[in-house]
């Protein structure tokens, strides 16, 4: 018995435990590559996740068991139902949650360990090994964990806010202020880490460093608008995997340091991954340089919108789609908070049985965070290998016949695939113009679109959408095929800068929102633009417009009052 | 013991790299689910720190909301990445489950 307990407690039985746990967590994520194997993958990682827990409860002289089980029980209590309850869209709110927590959990972590070995200033028994006093780098580690580790909890927890709108998706901005003010804040965070690290066991100045970085957390999540959200969460999800990295060093203890690491490669992937696919640079991201310009220039951008609507009928659709061969449907997040995902499969499933073939092409950040399109389709059982990425199915466009657009609530454009991925205008801190920077121009001139309008849904959609919500259940699985806008090709040459000019009024920012909704439901450019100027928008084919919809744009965007009807 | 672990911590971090660049666009929101399920194992920092002794009771009061929250993160991350991925898993032909979404 006691040789048994012995061999338990064995530190270097314990350092192999911890390797099996950071293995098992590797070969659960190369799991993940396919979707087979993905399930697999998942639980064998959770399995390593027990394995680590297991092992550290086994360290020699643990104790406060009851504290122990007092806090694995709340995290259980809390985290199982939350999990199981959270519905599909809003997997990003629940992500950013999750990883304000673990933020959380670093910074405390961090902060009772200060305060328990009086400011790292003697071995609080964690480094067995060592029985001099606590190197340096145990302290530096640990203030960075704390840090970041506290960036990361309030700038989740804002993310996570905005997303499920606690807090007005709008940026928040001190304006020009912004960026200074950061600095400040970070270098104050920084400053205060350095005093400790040089050998302060004041505790107030541990407090005030929690503080400042608090407030850095703040600072640069807030001004950022809630759909740029998701860039964010990976950003500090990597934060957060480091921040756990180095309390791995701090504590000397392999699984963390390995599981922080791996975590931080990932959050650092997804990002880059995203910046790409917004066609927007991670520096950029970093010094918070979009949602504040983005607004301005996304209500600049929306001017490009202007134009015409040709309609069409369901009839006409569906006959359309009935001769078709092969259908390309392109979803959005509107298709998503509209529950639209299941109508679709039911429409690729009755063409399917006519001989047609369907594939859904998804945008890298095609939702609300890398992938998210995917597991909502999934959810309505769309096959997996009908699911393609950008690079596969851009390709096959020239042989496609019809190509759905599904973005809105019940909306379908015939697009070129690396258009308008997010002008949805429900997201009104979207930067509509640099979306547009990789549009191949000659190509969408010689696009048509025409437009199916479900009139009254799209009332319904309207008066929502005035309420400011998010989930348009009454417009599901309604198609709308739009004439193609014609994009302004100025705005390639000045870099993303929407140089159209639109229509004086738009340009400011508080028609913004009224200005994209409007523009982006109901019209779309002259075909007969000339590539070479930016003509004002022309005007609307009112009576056509109207006749067939019910709605009519009005003269003035300014004016935020509902649309009248006739 | 810093330069080991120091070496650890550059090697995972390529590892990391190499790992997660194979894994498909499709499968990016579960693979970040996931990740952030791992990086929930700072639930073991806090496991050390509460089991020494000295531990005063303000410090024991911020431990335990630690280890709640990494475990939060840990049992809701891995439940939610499993749920998403069985989506993946399902046959193609089984009808569409309609009971948590609406």
């Amino acid at each position: 018995m006691i040789l048994a307990t012995s061999f338990l407690h064995n530190e270097n039985f314990l350092r192999v435990l911890y390797i099996a746990a950071f293995a098992l967590f590797i070969y659960g994520l190369m799991g993940l590559t396919g979707p087979r194997t993905a399930v697999r993958g998942n639980r064998i990682a959770a399995v390593g996740m027990a394995i680590a827990v297991i092992a550290t409860l086994l360290q020699p002289g643990e104790g406060n068991w009851g504290l122990i089980i007092l806090g694995v029980a709340i995290g259980t209590a809390v985290g199982i139902p939350a999990a199981r309850r959270v519905r599909m869209t809003a997997m990003p709110q629940m992500v950013a949650l999750f990883n304000g927590v673990g933020g959380g959990a670093v910074f405390l972590i961090a902060w009772a360990e200060f305060d328990n070995t009086g400011g790292y200033a003697h071995p609080a028994g964690l480094h067995t090994a060592a029985s001099g006093p606590v190197p340096t780098y145990v302290a530096v580690f640990s203030i960075f964990a704390a840090i970041i580790g506290s960036v990361s909890f309030w700038g989740s927890n804002i993310a996570f806010g905005k997303l499920q709108e606690l807090l007005p998706g709008r940026p928040i901005t001190l304006g020009s202020l912004q960026q200074p003010v950061n600095f400040a804040l970070g270098a104050i965070a920084v400053a205060l880490g350095v005093i400790i690290v040089a050998g302060s066991h004041s505790e107030l100045i541990f407090i005030l460093m929690l503080l400042a970085a608090a407030a850095l957390g703040n600072a640069v999540v807030l001004p950022i608008g809630g759909a740029d959200m998701p860039v964010v969460i990976s950003m500090l999800n990597a934060a957060t995997g480091l921040s756990a990295a180095a309390t791995g060093v701090a504590l000397n203890n392999p699984a963390l340091i390995v599981a922080g690491m791996i975590v931080g490669a990932s959050g650092s992937i997804l990002t880059n991954l995203m910046a790409v696919a917004m066609n927007r640079s991670i520096p950029a991201i970093i010094a918070g340089g979009f949602g504040g310009g983005g607004v301005v220039e996304g209500a600049t951008g929306a001017g490009a919108f202007e134009g015409t609507v040709r309609s069409t009928s369901a009839a006409d659709v569906a006959m359309q789609l009935a001769y078709a061969r092969l259908v390309v449907v392109v979803p959005g997040y509107g298709m998503a908070v509209a529950q639209a995902q299941h109508a679709v499969r039911e429409l690729a499933k009755a063409l399917e049985a006519r001989g047609v073939e369907i594939k859904y092409a998804i945008h890298p950040v095609a939702g609300r965070m890398p992938g998210h399109m995917n597991v909502l389709l999934a959810e309505a059982d769309v096959p997996y290998d009908q699911l393609k990425e950008m690079d596969d199915i851009n390709p096959e466009f020239p042989r496609t016949d019809r190509r759905q657009r599904r973005h809105q609530p019940g909306r379908a454009h015939e697009p070129r695939f690396t258009d308008l991925w997010h002008a949805d205008p429900r997201r009104r801190e979207r930067p509509l113009g640099r979306r547009h920077q990789t549009l191949d121009e000659p190509r969408l001139r010689r696009h048509r679109e025409r437009a199916l309008l479900q009139t009254e849904h799209l009332d319904a959609f309207r008066r929502r959408k005035e309420r400011r919500r998010r989930h348009h259940r009454g417009a599901r699985g309604h198609l709308i095929i739009t004439r193609r806008r014609h994009a302004c090709p100025q705005r390639e040459l000045q870099n993303g800068r929407a140089s159209c000019a639109p229509a004086p009024a738009r340009s400011a920012p508080a028609t913004r929102s009224t200005a994209i909704s409007r523009s982006a439901h109901a019209s779309r450019t002259a075909p007969a633009q000339t590539p070479s100027s930016c003509s004002p928008p022309p005007t609307l084919r009112a009576s056509r417009w109207r006749s067939q919809t019910r709605w009519r744009r009005p003269a003035r965007p300014r004016s935020r009052s509902a649309p009248t009807r006739s | 013991m810093l330069v080991t672990n120091l070496t650890i911590l550059v090697l995972a971090g390529f590892i990391g790299f190499a790992v997660i660049s194979k894994i498909p666009n499709t499968l990016h929101t579960p693979l970040m689910s996931g990740t952030n399920a791992i990086h929930g194992i700072v639930l073991l920092g806090g496991l050390l720190v509460i089991g020494l002794a000295g531990n005063s009771a303000f410090n024991k009061l911020i431990l335990v909301i630690a280890i709640a929250f990494g475990t939060i993160n840990i049992v809701g991350g891995f439940l939610v990445t499993d749920r998403m991925l069985e989506m993946f898993k399902r046959k193609p032909t089984s009808a569409p489950k309609d009971g948590e979404q609406k």
